[in-house]
């Protein structure tokens, strides 16, 4: 017997979304997030003994969030600062067992069993390497935004940010608000990347707008086919090289330009190590990132687990609360489902009902009989459609590659230099594994989590799902105490 | 910067980082606070002794470890920052 009907990884809009709906619909539910606060990425929170009274200036739709997670808090347990570092089927169909270590500092083993479980750990910025990347003062746009929006703290003076999607507008609209002088806003593709596409329809246009006019009233520039092609500084950044870049991102003409930061993002990877560990069936979405795939319903290709959020594909805050909420409409189905069936005399021909007991009359019968509302699986392929034609009009050029030079640094925490890549694909590693044998990225601290995706397209490949047994820093101690009891 | 979000925040306290008071608003991260105080290089590398400070801001690159009381290794940029700690870089 599990404890819990439900267990989700990741208290951001999706975890929270499909949390919240599981607890409604009767489940036993617990989430766990590694962060001391609930919100995720996006609704990254201010600590209490911030007092903030008008918080909702750092994120749209805040609200809505934090009446969610007030709703949760009432209805399922809320485990913070428990990392999971681990998800594993313990005995048959449907019985999961999710490890983690809780508390910041004294860190202390934490087993959670569970009928079925969601996977909704987000994503981490993905950035390309260029020379002088690893200088004190370049920041990823997300970390930028996670000083300002978790800290206060403005990242810099005099920034610049670059990068491709529409990201960096926001990250820049909010320095500049908070008092950074934005010097410049770099746009590696072209001008039009949003414009074109009739998807970016409505609500998303005005969000644009106001970031568009936010940077306007601060006097930022944005520049289309440029990017920052090198930093430079002496222990510390003090200014970048900016490129004009053609269509496929090669340098046609530089210029330095004055910075004591630079913020820079080249989209998202999805964290999708539990899912492998799972055994879920992985694809590639359209950016080349290694996504979870889903059914109809969120459901992985493993009976019991789901995925919700940028591990199934990078789509932003909004996409990320539907594809929870579907989630957890599925898993409560699904779960009512199997007790049906299991209460059911052995012999009994397995049927499955097209409609739930109970089920309202609008909801429409999605896949295998279940039942999730058909507004929000129109909302899903509606905001979908809009992630697949962001991916479609800001991709990441092979051009970059150019911005190297044999030192520049690809993996930051075992130091090799590109030649070193270079020289292991000489020997005949012709993939990015075989590559990473014989050069050693992505075999340090963060286990090819900054440079995965560089590492893949110098090889020539999409980057493959990441195959890390242990999802989350944990001391020997930890893993010792868990191996000697297994339950 | 406070007004942003209307913050009125507790009173500050120091830690130390290498025997240096550094001020922290309570409840900001320790490398949130080493990036506000201007101090934004503390750790170098293994082999090329390059400076790192921090770069993904939420706990996945790794460049941002620091010692905090003795135990080594931990990452600034997700730590809280408590009255009293000696951070060694
Ligand atoms: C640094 C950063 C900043 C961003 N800022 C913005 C922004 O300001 N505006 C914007 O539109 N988009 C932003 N994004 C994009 C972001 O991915 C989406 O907006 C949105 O937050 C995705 O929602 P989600 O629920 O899928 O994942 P997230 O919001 O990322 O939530 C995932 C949660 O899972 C937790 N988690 C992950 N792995 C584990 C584990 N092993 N154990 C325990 N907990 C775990 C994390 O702590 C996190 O709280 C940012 C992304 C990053 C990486
Ligand atoms: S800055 Fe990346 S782990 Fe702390």
């Amino acid at each position: 017997m599990s404890a819990y009907d439900l267990a989700v990884v990741g208290g951001g809009p999706a975890g929270v979304a499909g949390a919240l709906t599981a607890a409604q619909a009767g489940l036993r539910v617990a989430l766990l997030d590694a962060a001391p606060r609930l919100g995720g990425q996006y609704f990254r929170r201010l600590p209490e003994t911030f007092h903030a009274t008008r918080e909702a200036a750092l994120h749209h739709g805040l609200d809505r969030f934090l009446r969610q997670s007030r709703a949760l808090r009432s209805l399922a347990d809320v485990l913070l600062e428990h990392r999971v570092w681990a998800v594993e089927r313990h005995g048959g169909l449907g019985d999961f067992v999710v490890h983690a270590v809780a508390g910041d500092r004294e860190e202390r083993p934490v087993t959670v069993r569970a009928s079925a479980l969601l996977i909704a750990t987000g994503a981490h910025d993905r950035p390309l390497p260029f020379p002088g990347w690893d200088l004190p003062g370049v920041l990823t746009a997300g970390g930028a935004q996670a000083l300002l929006k978790g800290n206060l703290v403005v990242a810099g003076r005099r920034v610049v940010v670059a990068g491709t999607g529409p990201f960096p507008l926001p990250v820049a609209a909010g320095l500049a608000r908070a008092g950074a002088r934005v010097v410049e806003v770099l746009e590696a593709n072209g001008p039009l990347g949003l414009a074109r596409h009739p998807a970016l329809a409505a609500s998303k246009l005005g969000e644009a707008a106001g970031y568009a006019l936010a940077l306007a009233r601060h006097r930022v520039p944005y520049r289309a086919r440029q990017a920052v092609v090198a930093a430079h500084g002496d222990g510390e950044l003090t200014h970048v090289t900016v490129g004009r870049l053609d269509r496929d991102w090669r340098v046609v003409a530089t210029r330095t330009v004055e910075c004591d930061t630079l913020a820079v993002g080249y989209g998202f990877v999805p964290q999708v190590e539990l899912a492998v560990q799972a055994g879920c069936a992985m694809g590639h979405d359209l950016d080349g990132s290694p996504v979870v795939s889903v059914d109809a319903a969120q459901r992985t290709s493993v009976a019991g687990v789901y995925a919700a959020g940028e591990p199934t594909g990078v789509g932003g805050a909004e996409l990320a609360e539907v594809e929870g909420r579907i989630a957890g409409h599925a898993a409560a189905a699904d779960l009512r489902s199997a007790v049906h069936l299991a209460a059911e005399p052995p012999g009994t021909a397995v049927h499955r009902p097209a409609e739930p007991p109970g089920t309202p009359a609008h909801w429409a019968a999605g896949p295998a009989g279940l039942a999730v509302p058909e507004p929000l699986l129109r909302r899903r392929a509606r905001l979908r459609a809009f992630a697949q034609a962001l991916h479609r009009a800001y991709p990441v050029r092979p051009g970059w590659r150019d911005w190297l030079t044999p030192a520049t640094l690809v993996c930051r925490c075992e130091e090799v230099p590109y030649e070193a890549v270079r020289e292991a694909m000489d020997l005949g590693a012709t993939d990015a594994r075989s590559v990473k044998l014989l050069a050693r990225p992505g075999m340090g601290w963060c286990q090819g989590r900054m440079c995965g995706y560089a590492v893949a397209c110098l090889a020539g490949e999409l980057p493959q799902a990441p195959r890390r047994p242990i999802a989350q820093p944990i001391t020997l101690g930890s893993l010792e105490r868990m191996t000697d009891d297994p339950s | 910067m406070n007004d942003l979000a209307g913050a009125r925040p507790e009173q500050p306290f120091d830690i130390l980082v290498d025997g240096r008071a550094v001020p922290v608003l309570p409840g900001q991260t320790i490398g949130a606070a080493l990036h506000a105080a201007g101090i934004r290089a503390w750790r170098t590398t293994r082999f090329g002794g390059r400076p790192r400070g921090l770069f993904c801001g939420i706990g996945v690159c790794f460049d941002c470890l620091v010692s905090v009381n003795g135990a080594p290794e931990q990452r600034a940029c997700l730590l809280q920052a408590r009255p009293g700690d000696e951070v060694r870089t």
